[in-house]
């Protein structure tokens, strides 16, 4: 971590500012938690204070797509590769910890057969496919769900990023990458449940996910994560390396002849967004009770991306505030008017790149002007990500 | 339902055997009853009287004496029984209990007088008792209409009824095969009556030399029936004759050599066809995305668009119906193009060179728009009628046939791409898109007005997408969702092929499309998809710029 | 070559294996030349940028490179700085090191640095940060996650600063910085990252008379330590600084001297009164 005397040498009102912010953010997560759990488990059902588990279920998933969004905002905001692919590792992390649930049923199944999932009874398979071993070892599924969207990521950015693909033809290839996968996935013979996916879960780690506390443990595992995610990305961030990731955003070509080697940058970078969206994906599945194919739908991942546009790229609060923001606003709007809730969406996209090209955070900016702000979050937001 | 008992049901089998082998030998002694015109009438005439008892008799028959009056019908008269036959075949003929004269009984319930095909308006459907037939009268039936069609019948009818014939050989049908090759001119029905000869030779005959060289005249012939019978005639077990066996092997062998070349050149077409939807879903990308570098992620709902436009031109001219896929191609290039051009101008124009912004806010437009189809329409998937002259098929041999409306694509995909070719290299505009797109700034220092050119083009590319429509709405369901199918595949062809470059788009496309129905036998059609889309995720990490890549230092 | 032969060739005792050689050998300079350009040729769809271009620098040397626009003097330097793959041709840093078989950010650490025509800083960080970033150090991911500034670091910065003379501009962001201030940081950086050969591309270019003035001096005070080419439009920029000058022209070498020599070179003249008259 840097000294103070060097935030001082920094000039470091931004490194301040950024510094400051992680702490409101953590702050104001763990108040959150706090809360919101207390008033779910402590008051009374009847009492106007008391807090519903539903609610508590539907923080726990704005949280999921918090992360997920800080995930993307940390390799478009940051780095300037739009991923519209990030659904893909956020799926691939919640059919780790789906596959985990489904081995935890047990034979409780509709069919009750100890061993096989449901669908597997159904489509007359008589053993479980090899990569189903050793799931219903929580350790294990957990480290697959983190390996898996892992490794994908520094495969496919090990390739794109070393023969240069960038802009928009990588954006191309990722949304390529998930409608693939989604392809994939559909088809029962892939041995993850096809078009239904897995559902029915019954326990996590021996706990009913349909008890209280488990939801109120969720969902803090949840804020938890978001937080450590927040502090990490931050630390990254505001390191050397983050002003390198930067740089690589606003010209990639003038940072290798400075003999940074770009390509390794952005894939680790990549990698990490990723176990963070897988992050995000394990921890949502239990949480909604379900994972199926459709999570992998290009849709979803350039929705991400509008989130942290919304809230401002480049920033990682605006992250944060934009999936939230969005998130609450699809839940009232689908509730109230169904069939404006597309339009809504659409026209945000409009108007965020047309009007608030720096998001949210841009506005509070603008507002509170923040001199110097220069790295960590205090606002690189640049615009030209793009060339 | 089937009542009969199964006894009854052999009885009039092999009455029906009987009866027929006894009119196989009446007609080879009588003579050629049928040569001309004249000669019909004549018979006809003197037994007119006996065909309508026929015909009251008919009605009332069980089905072993429908079978027998059929039989006699068919030696009494010709052609003016088709639609007795085809009326009774298809479960439409009817009789008035009273009087015992028959009716037909369409499908809509409209009742017409049997012969003349007029609305008989004095009876009602519900006084009517239907003529019911069985299987075996069916048989009976169809061959009699193709005995019918092979003699009387257009060049169409005639190739049909003669298959039809191969079907089943019998004495009875040789005979007719015999007397109709007499008189035939056509050489595709001559050499399927030819093959049937042969056929009936290859089985019956005493001689092996007349077998074996009856065996060989089949080689090469695709109809399945040819095929079965040299199976049977292959098989050591139920054939004895080793000279025959071989012969029969070798044309096996022939034939299905050239089965598999057919199955080949099909698979290539339906690649092509593929390949053709592909062009056009594409081309309309490549000229936004290559001259503008404008990713328009609303481009798979012009497509969509234009099939709705299809859609709505045949709601309101149903009388057109034939004209309203030729009506709405410039109507959709119309409704598409100028929807781009309001996007262009509201919202593109303001993100210049700003390339990930702009795939956002088009993808925004691209909800916007399938939401508002969604709500004017329905979301529920309209049908769009093809009409007459692109359904059916062209039947090249029975095993190989092309349907019109893929062929129709094919070569609108073709046409749609020379213009498009034309227009860039040919007129002002394609000069000044094509100066736009090599040097933007040079072509706004020369003068040309890169606001109007962009616009232009945008609208054109949007036009291009929305024909593509009309296309496809010949070829799946319009749905709001049906360009969203569309979107990923199109931008992986102008990926592949280079953008920037029409030839790489066309060459993408069709190799493509080809390659996805090459793999689609051996993988299937979803893992065909993903394989397609890794190899091209490959295909870029090798060649970033495509098959064609636009070249000199500008492209930097 | 036989198997045997192959693994004798292998393990010669008198020879260290590639990968085992130090990374960071330093620049074999024991012939007093720095950059061996020979037989160079690059062509973009049939245009020959460079053609069969020799091209020799003294260690130490400070040279400038001039020629009309397309004679080739960017794409040499591209070629040289590992962004443009030559078709035919080698060039050699120091006796040993091939640098057609590196990379970008290889050439960079081998002590190679390179300012371009336009100048390209990071806008959204400060100056400091852009000084920062190109500071002689480990560019390895692991070592920028955890780097710190150290005091001799911050005053090695603090030079630059004065050198350049943005001190007063040290902490506002590169992107609100002018046309000559960017210039100039661009020269800091490429100072903080300490090469042994200089590559410098229109360094004047957006700079007041007196501006110019100052970097001629500059340059003039690092040759001799490094080696320094420049490729420069302005004649008088040149004069003012050139001791040797090469002329390109079409892709290769047409004159090369001193000013004067070149100046009164046959060839040039005709080239120059023919385009520039």
């Amino acid at each position: 971590m840097m000294s103070g005397n060097a935030l001082l040498e920094r000039g470091g009102m931004g490194a301040t500012f950024a510094a400051t912010t992680t702490r409101w953010v953590v702050g104001i997560l763990f108040v959150l938690t706090l809360l919101a759990s207390m008033a779910n488990l402590l008051i009374p059902q009847d009492s106007a204070l008391h807090v519903s588990t539903y609610t508590i279920t539907l923080l726990g998933k704005y949280l999921c797509y918090a992360l997920l969004a800080l995930a993307v905002d940390v390799v478009w905001g940051y780095c300037g590769v739009l991923s519209l692919g990030h659904a893909a590792f956020f799926a691939l992390g919640g059919y780790g910890m789906g596959m985990y649930l489904m081995r935890q049923i047990g034979d409780r199944g509709v069919y009750g057969n100890p061993e096989l999932p449901d669908f597997m009874v159904f489509l007359n398979w008589d053993a479980l496919p090899w990569y189903w071993f050793g799931m219903d070892q929580f350790w294990f599924a957990m480290l697959m769900a983190l390996l898996v969207p892992g490794l994908l990521a520094f495969v496919f950015g090990w390739l794109a990023f070393r023969s240069r693909v960038t802009g928009v033809y990588l954006s191309i290839m990722t949304q390529a990458l998930t409608y693939a996968l989604m392809l994939a996935f559909f088809r029962n013979e892939m041995g993850f449940g096809g078009n239904n996916g897995l559902t029915d879960f019954k326990d996590i780690l021996g706990f009913s996910l349909q008890s209280d506390n488990v939801r109120v443990v969720l969902f803090a595992t949840t804020a938890f994560m978001l937080a450590a995610a927040y502090v990490a990305s931050h630390f990254i961030m505001s390191s050397r390396f983050g002003r390198v990731i930067v740089s690589i955003r606003d010209s990639e070509a003038r940072t290798r002849f400075m003999g940074y080697r770009t390509e390794n940058y952005k894939v680790w970078l990549f990698v990490y967004s990723a176990l963070l969206a897988a992050v995000a994906g394990a921890l949502y599945v239990p949480q909604v009770g379900i994972i199926n194919p459709g999570e992998f739908s290009p849709i979803n991942s350039i929705e991400v991306v509008v989130w942290v546009a919304l809230g401002g790229r480049g920033t990682l609060y605006g992250a944060i505030i934009g999936a939230i923001l969005v998130n609450y606003a699809k839940t009232r709007f689908t509730a109230i008017l169904p069939d404006g809730w597309l339009f809504a969406l659409g026209a945000l996209f409009v108007l965020v790149t047309l009007f608030l090209p720096k998001g949210i955070a841009g506005l509070l900016a603008k507002i509170k002007p923040a001199k110097g702000s220069g790295n960590g979050d205090g606002g690189v937001a640049a615009e030209g990500a793009s060339s | 339902m089937n009542v009969l008992p199964i006894s009854r049901l052999c009885l009039a089998l092999v009455l029906l055997l009987a009866s027929s082998l006894s009119l196989g030998q009446e007609q080879a002694e009588a003579p050629a009853a049928a040569e001309t015109e004249v000669a019909v009438q004549a018979p006809a005439e003197s037994s007119a009287e006996r065909v309508q008892t026929i015909l009251q008799q008919l009605a009332e028959a069980n089905y072993r004496e429908k079978a027998r009056l059929i039989t006699t019908l068919d030696q009494l008269s010709g052609k003016e029984m088709l639609p007795l036959y085809s009326a009774m075949l298809e479960g439409e003929l009817h009789y008035l209990p009273g009087d015992l004269s028959l009716y037909r009984v369409t499908e809509a319930g409209e009742v017409t007088s049997l012969f003349t095909q007029q609305a008989a308006a004095s009876v009602m459907a519900d006084e009517l008792e239907k003529i019911r037939v069985n299987n075996s009268l069916r048989k009976q039936l169809r061959e009699s209409i193709a005995r019918i069609q092979l003699l009387y019948g257009d060049k169409g009818e005639r190739e049909i009824a003669a298959a039809t014939l191969l079907d089943n050989m019998s004495d009875e049908s040789i005979a007719l095969l015999q007397k109709a090759r007499a008189s035939e001119q056509d050489v595709d029905v001559l050499g399927l009556l030819d093959a049937g000869i042969a056929m009936y030779t290859a089985t019956t005959s005493d001689s092996t030399a007349e077998r074996v060289s009856a065996v060989r005249s089949l080689s090469g012939r695709l109809e399945s029936p040819v095929r079965n019978l040299l199976t049977q005639l292959a098989d050591k077990e139920r054939e004895d004759d080793d000279a025959v066996r071989q012969a029969a092997a070798s044309a096996l062998k022939d034939i299905e050599g050239k089965i598999k070349f057919f199955e080949l050149t099909e698979t290539v077409f339906f690649g092509m066809s593929l390949g053709s939807v592909l062009l056009l879903a594409a081309i309309g990308l490549a000229i936004t995305f290559g001259v503008m570098g404008v990713i328009n992620m609303a481009h798979g709902e012009m497509i969509m668009l234009g099939a709705y436009t299809t859609y709505v031109v045949q709601l309101l001219l149903p009388q057109w119906l034939e004209l309203s896929v030729l009506i709405a191609i410039p109507a959709a290039f119309l409704v598409s193009g100028a929807v781009g051009v309001i996007i262009e101008r509201t919202v593109i124009r303001h993100l210049h060179g700003r390339a990930l912004e702009t795939l956002l806010a088009t993808f925004g437009i691209s909800l916007i728009l399938q939401q508002l189809v969604r709500t004017v329409f329905s979301p529920l998937n309209r049908q769009v009628a093809t009409p007459e002259w692109l359904s059916g098929s062209w039947v090249i041999n029975p095993v190989f046939s092309l349907t019109y409306n893929r062929l129709a694509i094919l070569i609108f995909a073709l046409v749609v791409f020379v213009a498009l070719l034309l227009i860039m290299k040919r007129t002002s505009l394609g000069l000044y898109v094509r100066a736009v797109s090599q040097n933007r700034d040079m072509a706004k220092a020369m003068g040309i007005k890169t606001e109007r050119v962009d616009m232009m083009t945008f609208g054109l590319g949007s036009g291009i997408a929305g024909v593509a429509g009309v296309a496809l709405s010949q070829l799946t369901n319009v749905g709001p969702n049906l360009g969203q199918s569309y979107i990923i595949d199109s931008f992986m062809v102008v990926v592949f092929g280079g953008v920037g470059n029409l030839f790489g788009t066309l060459v993408g496309a069709f190799s493509l499309g080809i390659a996805n129905k090459f793999l689609e036998p051996a993988t299937g059609a979803v893992l065909a998809n993903i394989l397609i889309l890794v190899f091209i995720i490959l295909f870029i990490q090798k060649r970033p710029k495509g098959l064609f890549p636009q070249k000199g230092r500008a492209a930097e | 070559m036989s198997l045997l032969d192959t693994t004798r060739e292998v393990f010669r005792r008198d020879q260290v294996w590639p990968f085992l050689q130090e990374d960071h050998a330093p620049v074999d300079v024991s012939k007093q030349m720095i950059l061996y350009v020979e037989g160079l040729s690059v062509s973009f769809d049939g245009f020959k940028a460079l053609n069969d271009l020799n091209l020799y620098i003294k260690d130490g040397e400070l040279r400038c490179l001039i020629g009309a626009n397309g004679a080739g003097k960017t794409t040499l330097m591209d070629v040289i700085t590992g962004k443009t793959r030559c078709d035919k041709g080698s060039v050699y840093f120091g006796q040993t090191i091939n640098l057609l078989k590196h990379s970008e950010a290889e050439i960079a650490e081998l002590g190679i640095g390179r300012k371009f025509q336009k100048p390209t800083v990071f806008e959204a960080h400060t100056v400091f940060d852009n000084l920062e970033l190109a500071l002689k150090a480990d560019k390895g991911m692991w070592y920028t996650l955890r780097a710190a500034l150290s005091s001799s670091d911050i005053d090695r910065i603090d030079s630059i600063l004065d050198l350049v003379g943005l001190k007063q501009q040290r902490f506002q962001q590169a992107g609100a910085l002018s046309h000559g201030q960017k210039q100039w940081l661009e020269i800091g950086m490429l100072l903080a990252s300490d090469p042994r050969l200089l590559l410098i591309d229109e360094p004047v270019a957006g700079m007041t008379a007196e501006e110019g003035e100052r970097t001629a001096e500059l340059l003039t005070s690092l040759a001799g330590e490094r080696t320094v080419v420049v490729v420069e439009h302005d004649m008088e920029f040149v004069r003012s600084i050139a001791r040797h000058v090469t002329v390109l022209h079409q892709g290769s070498v047409l004159a090369e001297g001193t000013m004067d020599e070149v100046q009164n070179n046959a060839d040039v003249r005709a080239v120059y009164l023919g385009e520039e008259a």
